[in-house]
């Protein structure tokens, strides 16, 4: 997993950058957001033109039509309403599971020096496991219903947190440090207008990676023993032989993990809008105040 | 009075980084301390603001030892230090507490104006030039009302002009304020243009070597003969062959 350190020295860095800056206008982002939309779109037609043309087996590549049609018949019975409901419940459970476990050891090792000393080796080996290789044990131990899908992804979820907040504190300008304790901060102050706000950003970074491993574990859960959820969805497709099917649900899936992590980083960015970086000098994310 | 008795500070490697330093600062001096990178001119600082402890001997404020960061003592650093994520009037807020929000806002207010930023309360440390945000580091020193200030090579990063005009500016607070100033630099100029007096530090172990009392009438001019024979004896001093 990857851990952004945040460690800007905003002092000094540019004597002559003047106060205004760059302000990313409506239209500008508005438009960034379509062209997101232009490479599926290209796909989609691409894919279109290749099945009418008969390039694809129907049987084994179905053309966007058939896929859509599957798409709106699921819908119109109601199944895939309960589909998405089951695999988001399970997705939604795990990662609040997996994020309140992630931050509170992360917390506690990244701040806490004993702490770190006495669980993080413990940790970063049980990180070597692969998290698949759990699924007999949690199957073992809390059945093969929703308790054990949960723990798997909550599992999964888990490790991205933990580091990148472990990495976020530890990464904590000592110089801004000193700064508190000049003015005589207590511990909580420290923690409460320092190490939180400092650490936000590789948190939210954790987050978003733990939430994508979240839908990653939530379908090998389904794949391997489920009644209902898009997985399921998927093996049944492949039972029954309809590609459409399969199609279908990795469609939603897509779908799905792009809007939770929209609205994660969309819930994080009032919280990160101090942040000076690359990315902010296209103009992609937020308007300032001045 | 800022009294630094037989100070001595030994690092756990076995580097003496100061030994034996006395030196008594009187209320509103302006005092420099000059010398070659590893005299120890910085671990002094540290230590005169509470962030580092001696290992042998004290420093006292008025008769009373010092042991930790002080409501007394103000700081600024070479780097200017802000919280990126506040703006610059939260920023100076970080040395106020015990007030209500009211008191904080208009010491705040108070503080930003006398810096020449009250258009850029509402700023982020971002948007700021690195003078600017020097001179919110030096409102938020200063905005305690503390008695003494301790600055650290405070405008070492600064391009030439805007490190004369925040030279310019110090004075200026200093002469509203009276506040004991104690000034890390290696910049002999801004040591003479500055200070009522100079030491000069030597390092292996860190020590004083010698201290010169400036006589030289305020404003200074830098281009007066004085001024410069000053300069050149400092320099001198510094024994920088």
């Amino acid at each position: 997993m990857t851990a952004e350190v945040y460690n800007r020295e905003t002092e000094a860095a540019a004597p002559d950058r003047a106060v205004a800056s760059a302000r990313p206008s409506r239209v500008l982002s508005s438009l960034s957001g379509t062209k997101g939309l232009i490479v599926p779109a290209v796909l989609v037609a691409g894919w279109s033109t290749l099945s009418w043309a008969g390039v694809f087996a129907p049987n084994l590549v179905p053309g966007p039509a058939a896929v859509l049609a599957e798409i709106s018949s699921l819908w119109a019975s109601g199944d895939l309403t309960s589909h998405i409901g089951v695999t988001l419940t399970r997705v939604f459970f795990g990662f609040i599971a997996g994020t309140l476990a992630a931050t509170l050891l992360g917390a506690l090792t990244g701040y806490s020096r004993t702490a770190r000393e006495l669980l993080d080796p413990t940790l970063q080996a049980l990180k070597a496991v692969p998290s698949l290789a759990w699924v007999p044990l949690f199957i073992l131990w809390f059945g093969i219903f929703e308790a054990s899908k949960v723990t798997l992804i909550a599992v999964g979820v888990f490790f991205p947190i933990y580091l990148n907040l472990v990495e976020g504190i530890q990464g904590v300008d000592r110089k801004l440090v000193e700064v508190a304790r000049l003015n005589r901060f207590s511990r909580l102050d420290l923690v409460r207008r320092v190490l939180l706000p400092a650490t936000l950003p590789s948190y939210v970074v954790g987050l978003r990676a733990g939430l994508a491993l979240g839908w990653m574990f939530v379908i090998a859960a389904e794949l391997m023993g489920a009644s209902e959820g898009l997985g399921y969805l998927m093996i049944d497709g492949q039972m029954t032989g309809r590609p459409a099917v399969i199609v279908a649900s990795l469609i939603l899936f897509a779908i799905a993990g792009k809007l939770t992590d929209a609205l994660l980083a969309g819930a994080a960015r009032p919280f990160l809008a101090w942040q000076d970086g690359f990315g902010d000098m296209k103009g992609a994310s937020h308007a300032r105040n001045r | 009075m800022l009294a630094i008795d037989s100070l001595a500070k030994h690092f756990p490697n076995g580097v003496i980084a100061l030994n034996d330093v006395d030196l008594a600062i009187d209320q509103s001096e302006i005092v420099s301390l000059v010398g070659t990178s590893g005299c120890g001119k910085s671990t002094l600082l540290r230590i005169l603001s509470g962030l580092e402890s001696a290992s042998h001997g004290r420093v006292a404020i008025d008769g009373e030892a010092v042991s930790g960061p002080h409501p007394e003592i103000g700081m600024v650093f070479q780097e200017a230090r802000l919280m990126p994520w506040l703006t610059v009037a939260d920023n100076v807020r970080f040395a106020l507490k015990d007030e209500d929000k009211a008191t904080q806002d208009r010491k705040i207010a108070d503080v930003l104006a006398k810096v020449g930023l009250a258009d850029f309360a509402q700023a982020y440390p971002r948007q700021l030039s690195g003078g600017m945000a020097q001179r919110v580091a030096i409102a938020r020193a200063l905005v305690r009302r503390p008695s003494i200030l301790l600055l650290d090579e405070p405008f070492s990063a600064l391009d030439s002009f805007t490190r004369l005009q925040l030279q310019e500016h110090l004075l200026e607070l200093w002469r509203e304020e009276r506040f004991t100033m104690v000034f890390v630099t290696h910049d002999v100029e801004e040591a003479v243009a500055l200070s009522d007096r100079i030491v000069v530090m030597r390092g292996n172990p860190g020590h004083i070597h010698a201290e010169f009392s400036l006589d030289l009438p305020r404003p200074r001019k830098r281009t007066d003969a004085d001024f410069q024979h000053w300069k050149e004896k400092i320099t001198q001093s510094l024994d920088l062959s």
